[in-house]
Order: structure tokens, then C-alpha cells, then sequence
């Protein structure tokens, strides 16, 4: 028997062995589903494939339909105006609750409760009720016009032009609060004599949170932002349940083209190409970022 | 072969008490969730139990688009049900050529369905490479419109005979306040409502070599513009509904707050349930009174390949009953459809159905667009028009150039 047993130090493989261990279905999943799920989406996203996948190879031609498709330009166009102005209004308007959360109010509980609330409902009810609201026959329009404003008109979900501003409303109801609690969670973390310093030197308030507080939650600044990115980018359900698309196909998000090329339509391949493409623009997006954020860690 | 077997032994005295209390369960999926729908449904339920099986009801909610992408992963993922809905035509075609449905032709022979079903294009939407792969159990034709005798004597003007003088009464009807076409938000409404237009007013001969021949020369001529000009009208005159389903849209109709829709003949299912009579409360023009044609279209059952062999005969069963007169007829009086086969009797029929049913006796029938396009293209189809129902500023000449393209690159 020659078995001799290893009795040198362990090999770096084999340190923290248990954890290692632990951590394989993680590494797995990352790997099959998500590694591997995309690259196998990408590949068949060049085939002509119809209900079922097929690797029959066409080139690029899913990508020139859908570049030609209206409806795709569309969605992007869509997505692109919901996006930006999400990340804008959402940033400041839950920055400034926040702000007005921290100024020691009465019933501050009372208030966060509310402003977080819309976030406790899904997107499928919050777009059932702002379309509702938005109806005229029963929302705003009609509650002003009964107050005596004979002439006024305000029903974005029925207008073409502003209908994904109708979404928009719908959607920043419901994140605001989420994020008014993540900043207002971030100006709790800063040191109270920031503040002491900072009115000892005379700063006024609004130069002391744009030049001093806001520059020290930049971690939480940028977590907020990730997860409201993440949002924008999936926006679904909220469409689907407020306007369907309507009118038309005026309020169009790329994930709904996805979703309807690939089960109603029953043709992958076209659905695989648009879900690429979106895959593709949010790399264009966070590479840059991640390697602004990570890449320049070398220095000191 | 001994293992086998021996694991059959095994597993059948497990089974046996079971199958002592109740015969083999069929899963049977199906979008059927309306009211007069799912009455319907149970006539089948009730039909298939009395043969000593039992029908277990998979209802999925939501409307066919909903409900089809669940039923294909389901069959696609290793998980078949027993039968289930689709509209017959090619939403199942790829399943079948991927070998994943079960060939019905013994059954189909023995029971000699190519005498019994009428008309014959109806067992040939389910045929592939001369095998039969669905039971076709009713028929829905889409060229119906209906008008609110009401809405027009609101307006003062006589209830239309055909299309054009729905049009010219139009402006009369707006001036009553009264949208003159309900045409719901929903994509399929706007694609389906000119599919109609375009067999009314184009013909069978040019609605086939658009829709079965893919002539994109034809479907950029002038006799498709003619279409495409019906179709702005149409959309002129549906400006104000601001529905979404296309129930709701028939509801409209139905309170006279609106003067027509196009819609297929499920709608006469909401007129019956408002309790509205046809020819007194509302009026139906098949073809739009141009073109006495419908198309037969409709739903189909089909039958995944099951391992079970209790079950695979259960299937044959299944499958006969549907087809049966007496079930046939049960369920389409409660549908609104008609029946698929030409040898029963429907003498409860109403007004509209029988308009449907002479039309059918006197064979003047095509193919619907489920039947002749992938549903890939129908979806193209539906983008373009919803666009084009909600876009005032898009002309008929651009539609009509991308509708070209849409035929053109269609299989």
C-alpha cells in the first residue's frame, strides 16, 4: 500500500474547503443558467427559429427585421424617454423627500409610511389604478370638469404622443418612495458633526447637502441608481397592465416585444434578437461604469 | 421486456384500487373562461364523463395569447396534457412536425370524419403530410356586422343594408352623439376588422391570392387600396371608443352608444346574455351585406403523445365524442358557433345563426387568415393595423406599403 498521505500545508485549492463547497451551487447557477443561458439565447438569436429552436442558421437577418420593425424603434424610443426622465424625476424628487424626512418633522413615521406604501403594490395594480385614474370618463378629467372646467382635457392614455408620460406618472408614484427611504437611510448614516461644522462655518443648508452630504452618499447614490436602472430596463407589467401597448403601439417597452415575438408570434428567433439587442445596450451602459468604477481602483 | 412488465405488475396494483373508483382522467386545457363559454365547455364535460371516463378541466384564463404559450411549454417541456384547445390552422404545426401530437387518422378512418365534417377545408386545417392531427369542433366566422337598431333610429336614419350605407350614415350618428364603429384598443380588433374589409370588398379570389398565394403584387394594387380606403373610413368613424376589449366594445353596441362593430360571431353570446333579439334590438350583416361569405375558422382539439396507454385510448374516446351529434350540438347552441358537422339539426338556432348556417349550406366559404398565415406574420399584421387604428397621421398609402412588405416576407 502505497498511499502516503499529503502531509505537507494544504494547497491554496484546498483552504477554506467547507466554504468552497458551499458556494458551488451558486457558481453553478451563475454559470449553466445565467453564462449559459445567455450565450445559448445569443447563438440561436442567428437562426430562423420558430416555436421551436432550431439551429438553422440566417445570419444577421432577425437583426435587420427587427431594426426595420416600427414597432421595435418604438419601444426603444419609448424606453429611452421613460428611462431618463425616471432616473431624473425619481433621483430628485426622493432625494428632496428625503431631505424634508430629515429636517426632524412631526410624524415622520406617518409620512414614510405613505410614500413607501405605492411600493408594496405590484406594477399590475398600480397600472390597473392609474388607469383608472388617468380613464377620462372617470379619473381626473372628469372629477375637474364636474368642478366647473368645462373644456378640460387630460387623458394621456388615449393620446398617442403622451401616452408613455401617462406610464411614467404611474411609475414614479410607485418607485419614488423606495427611493426617498434609500437616501433618506444615507443621510441618517452621516455624521452629525458634518452638520455642526458646517453651520459653525455659516454654509448655508442647500450648499451643505449639494456640496458636502451629496457627495458623501455616493455609495448609497449608487445603489439607488442600479436598482432603479434595473427597473427601467424590465419595465413590463406596468405597460401591459395600463395601456397594453395603446394606443396603438405608442407605449411599446422592448421587453413586451420580446415576450410577444417569441410565445404569441411563436418565432424565438426574433424574440432571442430583440432580447440580445437589450442585453447588448445595457453593456454599452455599465461596462464603461463598471470599469470608471473598478477599473481605476489601482491607485491608492 | 420481463422488467417491464414485472414493473407494470407493480405498478398496476398500485394503481387498481384507484382505478376502481374512477376511470381514466383526462386533462383537457382550454381558454374557454366566459360565461356563455364555459357553459359550453361543460357540455363536452358532461359528454366525455357519460362515456364512464372522467374530464378533467384545465381552464387557463385569459384570452388564446395568453393561454397558448402555457399550453406549447407545457407539451414542449415534458408535460403534456391530454388534449387541449387550439384554433385550428397552424398554431400547431410546428408541435406536430416535431413529432410531439398524436396522429388521429385510425380513429378519423373508422369513424369516416371525411363524410361528416362540413365543409371539407375544415379536417384539412388539420391534416399535415395526409395524417390527421385534430378534432375541428366548431365554427366561428369572423365577417359579422352588427348594428344597434336603436343607435340608428336615435340618429333618425333607416338601419344599414351593407357597408356603404353604414358609412354614408355615419355623420348622422355622430351628430346624435354616438360613435358609428366600436372598435376595441386590443391589436387583434383593428388586424381581424380589416381581414373583413378585405374579404367583403376585395372578393374571395383576391382575398386568397393575398392571403394563400402571398401575390405582394396584388397586395400593393389598386384593388387593395380600395381596402385600405374602407379601412380609413373605418377608423374615421371608430374614433371615440375608448375601450380596450372587445366585449366591452360590443357592449357599446348594446347601449346604443355606439352604432356598429365588427366582430366575429362570439358576440352574439353578449347580445344573448343582455337579452337582446335578433332583428328587433340589433341587426347582423354577414359579409357586411357585400360578400355572403364567412370563413371557418374556429377551435380544434389536439392530442399530445402520451406514454399511458389507458390514457392514449382514453384519447380515441375523447376524440369521438367531440365529433358526436349530440355533443356537437349541445355545445354550440351555448357557444353561438356552428357545428362542424353538416347532419345535425339545430332548431333553436336564432336569426344571425341562421344566416350563418344557409351561408354554409350553400358552400360559400373560405379559409380564415389563422388558417393560411404563420402566426408570426398575423402578429405583424396586428402591430401594423393597431398602429394604424390609433394613428390618424399614418396614411393609407403607407399602410398599405407595409402591409406589402408584411405579405411579402409572410410563409
Amino acid at each position: 500500500m502505497k498511499g502516503q498521505v499529503h502531509t505537507g500545508r494544504p494547497s491554496k485549492l484546498l483552504r477554506n474547503l467547507s466554504s468552497k463547497i458551499a458556494s458551488i451551487p451558486m457558481v453553478l447557477t451563475a454559470v449553466v443558467i445565467f453564462l449559459g443561458g445567455t450565450v445559448w439565447t445569443v447563438v440561436y438569436s442567428f437562426t430562423n427559429s420558430k416555436l421551436l429552436p432550431r439551429a438553422n442558421f440566417v445570419g444577421l437577418d432577425q437583426y435587420e427585421r427587427l431594426w426595420d420593425a416600427p414597432r421595435w424603434i418604438m419601444s426603444i424610443q419609448n424606453l429611452a424617454i421613460y428611462g431618463v426622465l425616471t432616473l431624473i424625476f425619481s433621483l430628485v424628487m426622493g432625494f428632496l423627500l428625503a431631505a424634508l424626512m430629515d429636517q426632524k418633522i412631526r410624524f415622520e413615521n406617518t409620512f414614510r409610511t405613505i410614500f413607501l406604501y405605492p411600493f408594496a403594490l405590484s406594477f399590475i395594480v398600480t397600472g390597473l389604478v392609474w388607469q383608472w385614474i388617468l380613464n377620462p370618463e372617470f379619473g381626473v378629467q372628469s372629477v375637474v370638469r364636474s368642478l366647473g372646467w368645462e373644456t378640460f382635457a387630460f387623458d394621456p392614455l388615449y393620446n398617442s404622443d403622451i401616452v408613455i408620460y401617462g406610464v411614467l406618472i404611474a411609475g414614479l408614484w410607485q418607485g419614488t418612495g423606495l427611493v426617498m427611504c434609500l437616501l433618506l437611510a444615507g443621510l441618517r448614516g452621516i455624521d452629525e458633526d458634518i452638520w455642526k461644522a458646517s453651520r459653525v462655518d455659516g454654509i448655508p443648508m442647500w450648499k451643505t447637502y449639494l456640496f458636502i452630504i451629496i457627495p458623501m452618499m455616493r455609495p448609497v447614490f449608487i445603489t439607488t441608481l442600479v436598482i432603479i436602472a434595473s427597473g427601467i430596463v424590465k419595465v413590463y407589467d406596468l405597460v401591459v397592465a395600463q395601456t397594453s401597448g395603446g394606443p396603438g403601439i405608442s407605449s411599446e417597452v422592448p421587453a413586451k416585444y420580446v415576450y410577444d415575438y417569441m410565445f404569441q408570434a411563436q418565432n424565438l428567433g426574433q424574440g432571442f434578437a430583440a432580447s440580445t439587442m437589450m442585453l447588448v445596450t445595457v453593456a454599452i451602459i455599465i461596462v464603461p461604469w463598471a470599469y470608471l468604477e473598478f477599473g481605476g481602483r489601482k491607485r491608492v | 421486456m420481463k422488467i417491464r412488465s414485472l414493473a407494470a405488475m407493480l405498478a398496476a396494483t398500485v394503481i387498481l384500487p384507484f382505478a376502481a373508483a374512477h376511470a381514466t382522467d383526462l386533462e383537457v386545457t382550454h381558454w374557454w373562461t366566459s360565461g356563455g363559454e364555459a357553459a359550453a365547455v361543460a357540455e363536452f364535460a358532461k359528454a366525455f364523463d357519460a362515456t364512464g371516463n372522467k374530464w378533467v378541466d384545465g381552464a387557463i384564463a385569459g384570452a388564446g395569447g395568453t393561454a397558448r404559450p402555457i399550453m406549447v411549454s407545457r407539451i414542449t417541456g415534458g408535460d403534456p396534457m391530454a388534449a387541449t384547445q387550439f384554433n385550428h390552422g397552424r398554431q400547431a404545426e410546428e408541435l406536430v412536425e416535431a413529432g410531439l401530437m398524436r396522429d388521429l387518422t385510425d380513429v378519423a378512418t373508422r369513424e369516416n370524419w371525411k363524410d361528416i365534417i362540413k365543409p371539407a377545408g375544415l379536417l384539412d386545417s388539420c391534416t399535415i403530410d395526409g395524417k390527421i392531427y385534430c378534432v375541428p369542433v366548431n365554427i366561428h366566422s369572423w365577417q359579422w356586422l352588427w348594428l344597434s337598431n336603436g343607435a340608428f333610429e336615435a340618429a333618425g336614419v333607416a338601419v344599414p343594408k351593407n357597408w356603404d350605407e353604414f358609412v354614408a350614415a355615419g355623420p348622422a350618428l355622430e351628430k346624435a352623439g354616438i360613435v358609428p364603429l366600436a372598435v376595441g384598443g386590443q391589436a387583434w380588433q383593428a388586424a381581424g376588422a380589416f381581414d373583413v374589409l378585405m374579404l367583403a370588398l376585395g372578393g374571395k379570389d383576391r382575398f386568397y391570392k393575398v392571403y394563400k398565394d402571398k401575390d405582394a403584387e396584388v397586395a400593393a394594387g389598386a384593388d387593395v387600396a380600395k381596402v385600405f380606403k374602407a379601412a380609413d373610413d373605418a377608423r374615421r368613424l371608430s374614433k371615440g371608443t375608448n375601450v380596450q376589449d372587445w366585449n366591452q366594445a360590443t357592449n357599446m353596441v348594446i347601449t346604443g352608444k355606439a352604432g356598429g362593430q365588427i366582430m366575429g360571431d362570439w358576440a352574439q353570446g353578449e347580445f344573448a346574455l343582455a337579452g337582446k333579439v335578433a332583428g328587433k334590438d340589433y341587426s347582423c350583416l354577414p359579409g357586411l351585406g357585400v360578400n355572403e361569405v364567412i370563413a371557418t375558422g374556429g377551435d380544434a382539439f389536439y392530442f399530445p403523445v402520451l406514454e399511458d396507454e389507458e390514457k392514449s385510448k382514453a384519447q380515441e374516446v375523447l376524440a369521438s365524442t367531440l365529433i358526436s351529434p349530440t355533443a356537437q350540438v349541445a355545445f354550440n347552441l351555448k357557444k353561438g358557433s356552428l357545428p362542424v358537422r353538416g347532419d345535425v339539426d339545430l332548431a333553436a338556432a336564432n336569426d344571425c345563426m341562421k344566416k350563418g348556417l344557409d351561408i354554409l349550406a350553400k358552400g360559400n366559404v373560405v379559409e380564415w387568415v389563422d388558417q393560411l398565415l404563420s402566426a408570426d406574420s398575423q402578429k405583424q399584421k396586428e402591430d401594423l393595423f393597431s398602429e394604424f387604428f390609433a394613428n390618424a397621421s399614418m396614411t393609407p398609402e403607407d399602410a398599405q406599403k407595409r402591409f406589402a412588405d408584411i405579405i411579402a416576407s409572410a410563409d
